[in-house]
């Protein structure tokens, strides 16, 4: 059964569930991109996704656990409105991925997974994004922010703070 | 948004429609977009496998199977459907070609995709992106609805009678998934973990069918090569290197960016002629020439034909086409921690050489960095590394070692001089900066 | 499949086409290590320790997950493969505790062994390891993180072998970490904690000492027990549980319960209660010592004579005065076959009665009389394991009979044996089954009638969750196998057992099997404890087999029989050995007050609290002798543990009888001519005697010195007992054998309208009758299962092919 009563998500989130379990010839299939979209909206994978998204698939509340703690991009903790990932692998790091990432640190006044005590930034130090040759990079929530300064990171932040999301990579889902 | 370079020496075949609003369907269609599909239909699957032979080209992921046996691999009868696979989870560090192409041309895979549906008698094509490409994914599902919205996907494609259908699908973090097995896995809602192999995906593939799995790159020349012919293709690369190849360069270069360049180009002419040379007029010192994975090489290595032969030979590998440059600035220790802290990170942990070995890897190596390591650690690195090597349930294991192992030799000078000068040096980041992270 | 020839270590070994590597080499005596690979579950190729050289391939390759092929050459042991073990060991071994010296598994760990063999004795790492600390999951499972090396042998044992699928993996690479299916966050205690059927299978496949379990954790070391495999007391299937035990100031105390050799019935399974719940022998509440009441009413402690001497005497004097027809004698399940053999002869033919009974927890009667005359009709439950196709009518095997279960989702999983099932509920194992029948409540005769071409009883079979249609196709399917597998619960009884196995056994292979509840009750009822039948379904009348019994041929009274009796004051006598009838049946302890009851028992039952004497009985696992499972499988019953001032249910007897001035050499035949000791070889030697006669039969030699031995019985089983041609070698290596009973079909005589006694246990995974009650574990669980509302384990729906 894959259409829930009592559901904890929007009506849009759940009328999106209830197809995405429709369209793969197993409806497994469709946990990882749920599990994504469910974050998305709530924030972080709570017990009550969990057990939410293992009755639309049929799956056992542990499986859904086993699956999504294997993922990096899924948490069970909630993050900040603004979650800045900023990338130090090799491409980034050359580049000076950590300057950005020391930056971050301070301006922020939080470390690695920390969130700011207002709840509107979180920081994470990230594996590469795929934005090696516009180094460095980063992305806050899905916007991808390259080719990036100590100023232009100063720039982005106070745009997010003023609720101004520099959309420079397409319309931001969160 | 990622900015577009160009340079004269490139020969732009799958980038050919890159900057040219070929996201939009109507703008693709008058680029020559879905002709090679309706040719595809007509003239069947022999003649398209034909063609994919004869193009020479070779897996664009990293590890260069040619296409055009791949597809012929797939039995032709099967109780199971069949599927395509494409494989967007673009990963490996320095690499980011899939990126501008789901940007600039993601017709181009959407096509490619129905062609090698058409090629194995598949009915279903999937398209999986990882999870950080969400814009990507968004243009990507934007373009296939307007596929189907112009019945150039669904039932009876262009009216020929043909279904075709694509899912797309998004990753949520994890490298280990651009493994094909581990792709599969992940799809299927799984765990990224490799599968055994044999059965290989073209026998037991996605929900037990036969699969072909193609890197977004590689299904996104099959168009291409259909219209210009695979002849005319392979001409365009080296011997058994058909084609050209998006690579993309960064790192201590003055015009980092992704380039199309024909399979053999000279790898040293890539960096001083394509990307403008080393950023701020200082010395090369390395190349890593493929992706984190593969075997550095020193400064006088690099003169040789980017093709999967010519790499092989010079001992290392093509890879993944990123080419990541490290200037006289850059210490390998440091460099060589960072790579194996991120295997460490994205070790699935099935099988024990790898989990534990990029582990040790990286504690040695940091202990190293922080200045607390001696010869010995350096042994251990080695030792480490070619204990994985060959070893491990999957390639992910070779993909730490081989990087590790060409660090350790190539530079074992500056690793010995490392430890003898760092016993109390100030290390150039923090240790909580390289490991607390993960 | 075809043989194909390989050479391994340059010896050519041949095996079928398609076997494993691993298993080839294994079958030709060449021993590949692996930490993950488990026959019968999953392949995973995760640890690496079996890799191979395989001639033309470039890299070392995986035996657990290589077929053999035809030519095949083959390295098993070079400097190369030993170099890639042990550098495997030695990453393990960077992070593992090396607290051996206090872990449950050392001496018995593969780590330890693999260790030990390639020498991975070196230590690269400076930094420290990382510590957790250890986690109780259950009652009986602990998990100990730091000694975990990863090989997911617990988590598919729990989900591909069990079905429950508790266990999970989560993180990833180094973080990687089996996780229970309940999160600290999750649980009221916040700690994590397992949810599921506590069988302990997880810690049985466990390489290390990562799972241990909670009746053994910290006890004591593996070389200091004695291991002994005898059979698991609590269900009818039979398994074999290899009992540690050691040495203690009062005889012997059995620490543990494992399947240590998995040579026996049960192969690779044990169940909790196997496993752990063998502690009832060790419970502070047993009686050591024969209790008498006295004129006041109180319960005293006397010495073994006076107890056995007042009770011979008062059998005697009752016989004699109200005659054999006023005394009942009520046997038990969990006595073996010799011990419940000798007490129905001792009731017939020294009582001089044939009241005599036993809680029947199935209809073996019925059973037996239906399948009479056949050869190859009733299956073992090594069948359970192989038949290409099994049908199960009522019952629950996953909870009454865990084995069979086990065997039946192993044997669709690894055959694709086809399952079906035909219940009122919705019971677990119909997750493997190919068809469910899901039938109304109560129906389970008409279902015999509609099974037997009956469609007229279709109706009674329907209700709002399944219509007749589904009825007929699942018979449909059943007929149309060409072989077939049947499984009955004990809701079959009587006429409709006779009705479904009289039309079963017109069709061509059909075999059948019944399932009841206790180790021995099939045996019970074999040995004949029924008032109404001899031993082997023997019929009182007419029959020449046990003339020498000189019984009266009139049936006597049944269970409730002899409580009605002993109500209106007809019972002089009541011997009960091994049950609890007063619980059980409901009976009102007033009905016994005209009566002189005898409990033999290891404890102070609601029965034993209404007897004149108490005799402190040995149990099943302080005995030897033989015991039948619920499908006629005999196997050998092993003294393991001993407790000072208990006696044998068997020596019991045999001393009540001498004391009633018995002749004991018609009873017992014993010996040739000699009189044997009668007691000096008792307590806590006695082990040593039964082992002795074992070793003495094993020779071919006479070993029946003394009256206390089971196997002067046994003698006379095999040579009266119809059915019991056993085969002694096979007895005593402790190979379980088939036995069909084999009363002759003339012998027969149709009693009408017996009643209908069975009364199935209805235990849980966490109960075992009155027996249980006293074993801490099962307490342990019951309350640990009460803590939390089930859970997902019946949501899931898995098809069967």
């Amino acid at each position: 059964m894959s259409e829930i009563a009592n559901t904890i998500f929007s009506p849009e989130t759940a009328a999106r569930f209830d197809h995405l379990v429709t369209i793969y010839p197993l409806k497994r299939s469709a946990l990882v991109p749920m599990l994504l979209y469910a974050q998305d909206e709530i924030g972080y994978i709570s017990d009550a996704v969990i057990a939410e998204i293992a009755q639309r698939i049929d799956l056992l509340e542990l499986d859904v656990r086993n699956v999504l703690s294997y993922y990096s991009m899924l948490r069970t903790k909630p993050a900040g409105k603004y979650n800045v990932q900023v990338c130090t692998n090799i491409s980034c790091m050359l580049r000076g991925g950590y300057e950005i990432l020391d930056h971050c640190k301070h301006k922020l006044g939080i470390g690695h997974k920390g969130t700011t005590p207002d709840g509107v930034f979180s920081l994470e130090e990230v594996e590469c994004i795929g934005a090696c040759c516009w180094a460095p990079a980063i992305q806050i929530n899905y916007d991808f922010h390259d080719d990036l300064t100590t100023e232009k990171v100063d720039v982005l932040f106070q745009m997010y703070r003023d609720g101004l999301s520099p959309n420079t990579t397409g319309k931001d889902v969160k | 948004m990622p900015s577009l370079v160009s340079h004269p020496d490139e020969v732009k075949v799958v980038s050919r429609r890159f900057g040219m609003g070929a996201t939009d369907i109507d703008k693709y269609v008058e680029l020559d977009g879905y002709k090679a599909v309706q040719q595809a239909i007509a003239k069947g699957p022999e003649w398209i496998i034909t063609e994919m032979k004869a193009s020479g080209l070779r897996g664009r992921g990293g590890a260069g199977f040619p296409t055009g046996m791949k597809w012929s691999f797939v039995p032709k009868q099967s109780e199971k459907p069949k599927y395509v696979l494409v494989n967007g989870d673009e990963s490996e560090p320095g690499t980011c070609k899939d990126h501008v192409l789901f940007l600039h041309d993601p017709h181009a895979v959407i096509e490619g995709t129905m062609i090698a549906g058409l090629a194995i008698g598949s009915k279903l094509g999937f398209i999986y992106l990882r999870g950080e490409y969400r814009y990507l994914l968004k243009i990507v599902e934007r373009a296939v609805a307007d596929a189907y919205a112009k019945g150039f996907l669904g039932k009876n494609i262009f009216g020929t009678g043909v279904d075709f259908d694509i899912i797309t699908q998004t990753g949520a973090g994890a490298y280990e998934v651009g493994e094909e097995s581990a792709l599969m896995e992940s799809l299927e809602g799984k765990r990224g973990v490799p599968r055994i192999k044999p059965p290989f995906p073209a026998v037991v593939g996605l929900y037990g069918g036969p699969t072909v799995i193609n890197n977004a790159e590689t299904i996104a020349n099959a168009p291409h090569i259909l219209l210009m012919g695979g002849e005319a293709y392979a001409k365009l690369g080296s011997e058994r290197n058909g084609g050209t190849r998006l690579f993309g360069i960064s790192g201590h270069v003055e015009r980092p960016g992704v380039y199309e360049l024909p399979m053999g180009y000279n790898l040293k002419r890539a960096i001083y002629e394509v990307a403008g040379g080393i950023k701020d007029g200082k010395k090369l010192k390395a190349v890593v020439p493929g992706g984190s994975s593969c075997p550095v090489m020193t400064a006088d290595e690099i003169d040789v034909g980017l093709d999967f032969d010519q790499m092989g030979k010079a001992g290392t590998m093509l890879g993944s086409g990123g080419i990541v440059v490290l200037d006289e600035s850059v210490s390998i220790v440091e460099f060589a921690l960072r790579t194996i802290a991120f295997y460490q990170h994205e070790s699935c942990g099935w099988c024990i050489p790898c989990r534990e070995g990029t582990d040790w890897i990286k504690k040695t190596l940091t202990r190293v960095y922080n200045g607390g390591g001696n010869k010995k650690d350096v042994d251990n690195v080695q030792y480490l590394a070619e204990n994985m090597l060959g070893r491990t349930f999957c390639p992910l294991g070779d993909a730490a070692a081989m990087p590790t192992i060409a660090f350790v030799k190539k530079f074992r000078k500056e690793f010995e001089d490392y430890v003898e000068g760092h016993k109390a040096g100030t290390p150039i980041i923090t240790v909580e900066q390289l490991v607390g992270a993960h | 499949m075809a043989d194909v020839t390989l050479t391994v270590d340059g010896k050519k070994i041949t095996a079928p086409a398609g076997t494993l590597l691993l298993e080839a080499c294994k079958s030709a005596g060449i021993e590949i290590p692996a930490f993950c690979y488990y026959p019968g579950l999953s392949l995973q190729a995760a640890c690496r320790m079996c890799v191979v050289r395989i001639e033309k391939m470039p890299k070392l390759q995986t035996a657990c997950t290589t077929p053999v092929t035809e030519g095949m050459v083959v390295t098993s042991e070079s400097p190369e493969i030993a170099q890639a073990r042990k550098a495997t060991l030695q990453l393990l071994l960077g992070n593992h505790p090396l607290d051996c010296p206090v872990c449950d598994a050392g001496g018995e760990c593969e780590l330890q062994d693999m260790t030990f063999k390639y020498g991975a004795a070196d230590s690269f790492y400076a930094e420290p390891k990382n510590h957790r600390e250890e986690q109780k999951w259950s009652p009986v499972v602990y998990f100990d993180r730091p000694r975990c090396i990863l090989c997911y042998r617990c988590v598919r044992m729990c989900g591909e072998g069990m079905d429950v699928f508790a266990l999970g993996i989560q993180n990833r690479g180094s973080s990687s970490v089996i996780a229970p299916n309940v999160p600290a966050q999750m649980s009221p205690d916040d700690l994590a904690h397992v949810d599921c059927e506590q069988c302990g299978m997880c810690i049985d496949a466990c390489p290390v000492g990562a799972l241990t379990s909670g009746t053994y954790r910290y006890k004591t070391r593996p070389w200091e027990m004695n291991h002994v495999s005898t059979i698991c007391t609590h269900c009818g299937d039979g398994c074999k549980t290899t009992l540690g035990v050691r040495s203690t100031t009062d005889g012997s105390e059995i620490v543990r319960g494992d399947n240590r050799d998995k040579s026996g019935i049960n192969v690779d399974f044990l169940c909790n209660k196997g496993r752990y719940a063998f502690d009832f022998a060790n419970n502070e509440d047993r009686i050591t010592q024969p209790l008498v009441r006295q004129p006041n009413g109180e319960m005293e402690p006397v010495s073994w004579e006076v107890a056995l001497d007042h009770v011979g005497k008062r059998f005697r004097e009752l016989r004699d005065t109200r005659g054999g027809k006023s005394i009942g004698v009520i046997g038990s399940n969990r006595t073996t076959n010799e011990e419940a053999y000798l007490l129905q002869k001792f009731a017939r033919t020294v009582l001089g009665t044939n009241n005599i009974d036993h809680h029947r927890t199935a209809d073996y009667v019925a059973f037996a009389r239906a399948l009479a005359g056949t050869t190859d009709r009733t299956a073992s439950l090594n069948d359970t394991l192989t038949a290409p196709a099994i049908m199960i009518l009522g019952g629950d095997p996953t909870i009454q009979a865990p084995a069979t279960a086990w065997n039946i989702r192993t044997n669709v999983r690894n055959n694709r044996a086809r399952l079906y099932i035909a219940n009122s509920a919705e019971i677990k194992l119909r997750r493997q089954a190919k068809a469910f029948a899901h039938i109304a409540p109560f129906s389970y005769g008409a279902l015999a009638s509609f099974l037997a071409g009956d469609d007229s009883a279709v109706d009674a079979l329907t209700h709002s969750g399944a219509d007749a249609s589904s009825f007929h196709d699942f018979r449909k399917a059943i007929r149309a196998e060409e072989s077939l597998l049947v499984l009955l619960g004990s809701e079959f009884r009587g006429a409709d057992l006779q009705r479904l196995l009289a039309f079963g056994k017109t069709l061509p292979n059909r075999k059948f099997a019944l399932i009841s509840d206790y180790v021995n009750s099939r045996g019970a009822a074999d040995m004949g404890l029924l008032p109404d039948l001899l031993p082997g379904y023997t019929p009182l009348a007419g029959n020449t087999t046990f003339a020498e019994y000189n019984t009266p041929t009139a049936p006597g009274l049944d269970l409730l029989e002899m409580f009605e009796a002993a109500g209106s004051g007809e019972l002089s006598a009541l011997y009960v050995v091994g049950s609890n009838p007063i619980s059980r049946y409901g009976v009102d302890p007033a009905s016994l007050k005209d009566t002189f009851v005898v409990v033999q028992d290891m404890f102070l039952t609601e029965t034993a609290a209404l007897a004149d004497v108490i005799l402190p009985a040995a149990n099943l696992y302080e005995k030897s002798g033989s015991v039948t499972n619920s499908y006629g499988d005999l196997q050998l019953v092993n003294k393991a543990g001993d407790r000072a001032g208990v006696r044998t249910d068997f020596e019991l007897i045999v001393r009540i009888a001498d004391k009633m001035d018995a002749n004991m050499k018609a009873l017992v035949p014993f010996g040739k001519g000699t009189r044997a000791d009668m007691g000096q070889s008792r307590g806590a030697q006695s082990g040593e005697a039964d082992r002795h006669a074992v070793w003495l039969s094993a020779n071919n030699m006479e070993p029946k010195l003394s009256p206390f031995d089971p196997f002067a019985i046994l003698d006379e089983i095999q040579r009266l007992v119809p059915g019991y041609n056993l085969l002694r070698l096979q007895l005593l290596s402790g190979n379980a054998q088939h036995l069909q009973p084999a009363v002759n079909a003339n012998d027969l005589v149709q009693i009408g309208n017996r009643r209908d006694l069975v009364l199935p246990a209805n235990d849980t995974l966490f109960t075992s009758g009155t027996l249980g009650r006293y074993s801490a574990m099962l307490s342990d669980l019951q309350h640990n299962e009460s803590l939390r509302p089930p859970t997902g384990l019946t949501q899931i729906q898995t098809a069967a092919d």
